[in-house]
């Protein structure tokens, strides 16, 4: 049984390769589908790996509140006063520690953009002021030294943690750590720094954010040396702003409630600040969702270009099938003559097309890895995750297309009357 | 074979290319079929071969009646019981000889050893040893029918079928293939020939000659020993 299995098999695999180079084409067509599978599939997965793990950079447990610059639709009173007051407050943020009973830590962030220098060198910063835990809602890693501590904040200490960027330009050299630095006109105390880091901003555009030109530091100071107002000059005309808080950060313990939280948070705030939407939340855990859910949309879309690829493939092997029964009717009825039974004859051709569309499947796996090895070469921005399944599921499916499209030139040679097939010329 | 018609129908029309035909053959004879084209000896040929089934009728080989046999049964009779020999040769080109002789072993389930073993003493036997491994179209007419009559051999078949032997095959040739079959009438098989070439028939035993679809005559052939054959 095994070794008659073997010799049906021996059969198929010379009758594909008598004729090399037309097996090698009628396969193409199965190559080129797996091979766009896996290396689509790779980069697929490589780019909702990036973007998961970006988001989960954010905290899946945190919920941040940003201010925003509201249209200037009433602009009349803006332009009057010249002053725009929006954005968070500090008692919003009292508000929400005080009424959520799931906000575990509320992280309170200001920043304001200030040059940073040192002796003659300078870096473009951004002052962050905040708390000592903002750290830990951020996963955040220290190069050196320590983060702001509740004392720091409690007396309001001249001290900064630096970015890495603006550590880097600040002392090419020296050791940052203990070295007074000037932020703005004021002198801050170095006590450590960061590891790089990017953060997606959340947008829907998912644009990334650079936090190693942060400098952080308590933020009490910050509110005692800057105050509340900020000046910008913009092409020759000052525009004055006043925000309390920049952002929040609220930490939710457990990752089930994050939402809920969300959807609370959402109409405190909206109570409070009924007059201009001036602030806007996100969630990176619903982004998480949404990036999960755009990644199954794009497995399905991706799942159909693959059986239209596959099935034009598998029309193509039938239809060279076809073409390679009516050539060879006579060896057909040559060995029908011999005693070879319909089955025989399904087996012999059936093992034919399963080898060409196995052999492109199993060719058109090795292109596809190729793909996925010289994308990052070609695109660096790209990180094609090649995963095991996908290649045991487009072999799997070649050899399926094998033996659906297949079947009907088996069962067409099988039933060709050996009399007549005999006669054939 | 007892009262065989076989029918096609054309379109409307039916053809009866085999019209009530009734003989029997012994074991160990030596037949030749005779008649004019369209007189129905090729049908009566894939009759006997069991490459076709009579509509009506009862056809005994070797005992079994095979006249309403499945697809797949008439297969293993044709594997086990018959043997072919075509006017065309009918050789698989892509296969060496000894391959082609394989073929009936294959669908046997002969383990390859064997089967090579067995398909290298028929083709001994018909004086082609040392051309084995040779593909059909390397070798002469003459020597693909020999390696044609080995594959018709080699599953010691009950009855010898040949189309038209010779019809491929210069006189020279022809008569070594018709010193074969002595030969192997000899040795003891059955053969049933078909051909129109009188001198070719005369070999036999005894002739058959159809007309119409119908049984003509049974005539001695030349070298008549006494062999049964009934009539209709």
């Amino acid at each position: 049984m095994i070794t008659t299995a073997l010799r049906t098999f021996q059969l198929g695999l010379r009758g594909v390769a008598r004729h090399g180079l037309r097996s090698l084409l009628t396969s193409l067509g199965v190559l080129f589908g797996v091979a766009s599978v896996i290396a689509m599939l790779a980069i697929g997965e490589g780019l909702s790996h990036d973007v998961q793990a970006r988001i989960q950079a954010l905290g899946s447990n945190n919920i941040l509140v940003r201010s925003i610059k509201p249209p200037e639709s009433n602009s009349a009173a803006a332009e009057r006063s010249r002053m725009s007051v929006y954005g968070l407050t500090y008692d919003d943020a009292e508000r929400i520690q005080k009424t959520l009973p799931n906000a575990q830590v509320v992280v309170p962030v200001r920043a304001i953009y200030q040059d940073a220098r040192y002796v003659d060198r300078r870096s473009d910063a951004r002052v962050v002021g905040t708390v000592p835990w903002f750290g830990e809602t951020n996963q955040f890693t220290l190069a050196s030294g320590r983060f702001v501590t509740e004392i720091d904040l409690e007396v309001r200490s001249p001290v900064c943690v630096l970015g890495f960027t603006v550590a880097r330009e600040l002392f090419p050299l020296e050791e940052p750590l203990g070295k007074l630095i000037k932020l703005g006109t004021q002198a801050f105390r170095v006590v450590g720094v960061m590891q790089p880091r990017t953060v997606l901003t959340g947008d829907e555009q998912g644009t990334m954010e650079d936090l190693s030109r942060d400098v952080y530091a308590p933020l009490t100071t910050v509110r005692e040396y800057w105050g509340e107002i900020i000046v910008k000059v913009s092409s020759g005309s000052r525009d004055m702003e006043q925000v309390e808080l920049h952002q929040l950060q609220v930490r939710v313990a457990d990752v089930k409630r994050v939402e809920i939280t969300a959807a609370v948070l959402r109409e405190m705030l909206q109570a409070s600040h009924k007059t201009k939407p001036d602030y806007e939340v996100v969630v990176p855990l619903s982004l998480l969702r949404d990036a999960e859910e755009t990644k199954k949309d794009f497995n399905r879309v991706l799942g159909a270009i693959a059986g239209i690829s596959l099935l034009i493939g598998g029309i193509g092997i039938t239809n060279v099938m076809l073409a390679t029964v009516t050539e060879r009717t006579r060896e057909i009825g040559i060995r029908r003559a011999l005693g070879a039974k319909r089955k025989h004859i399904v087996a012999q051709f059936l093992v034919e097309t399963v080898v060409l569309a196995g052999g492109g499947g199993v060719l058109g796996m090795a292109l596809g890895w190729l793909i996925t090895v010289l994308v990052p070469k070609i695109n660096a921005k790209l990180h094609p995750m090649p995963t095991q399944e996908s290649y045991v599921l487009s072999f799997v499916i070649s050899v399926v297309v094998g033996i659906v499209f297949g079947l009907y030139p088996a069962w067409r040679a099988a039933t060709m009357d050996p009399v007549e097939a005999l006669r054939h010329e | 074979m007892q009262d065989v018609h076989r029918h096609y129908t054309m379109g409307d029309s039916v053809v009866r290319a085999l019209d009530g035909i009734s003989f029997e053959v012994e074991r160990g004879a030596y037949w030749a079929i005779m008649g004019p084209s369209g007189s129905g000896k090729s049908t009566l040929l894939n009759l006997l071969g069991c490459l076709d089934r009579p509509t009506t009728g009862a056809y005994l080989l070797g005992g079994e009646d095979v006249s309403r046999l499945t697809d797949d049964r008439l297969s293993e009779v044709r594997s086990t019981k018959l043997g072919f020999v075509f006017q065309s040769f009918q050789l698989i080109q892509q296969l060496s000889i000894l391959e082609n002789v394989e073929v009936p072993l294959f669908y046997q389930g002969v383990a390859p050893h064997e089967s090579r073993e067995r398909a290298r003493k028929a083709l001994e036997r018909v004086n082609l040893g040392d051309r084995v491994h040779h593909r059909p179209n390397e070798l002469s007419g003459g020597q693909q029918q020999r390696a044609a009559v080995a594959r018709a051999l080699v599953n010691q078949p009950i009855v010898l079928l040949a189309d038209e032997p010779t019809g491929n095959l210069d006189s020279k040739t022809a008569r070594e293939i018709l010193d074969l079959f002595d030969e192997l009438h000899a040795q003891g098989s059955t053969i049933l020939l078909v051909t129109h070439d009188p001198g070719v028939a005369s070999r036999a035993e005894w002739v058959l000659r159809v007309m119409d679809g119908k049984l003509d005559r049974v005539e001695p052939g030349g070298r008549h020993r006494a062999a049964a054959g009934t009539g209709a």
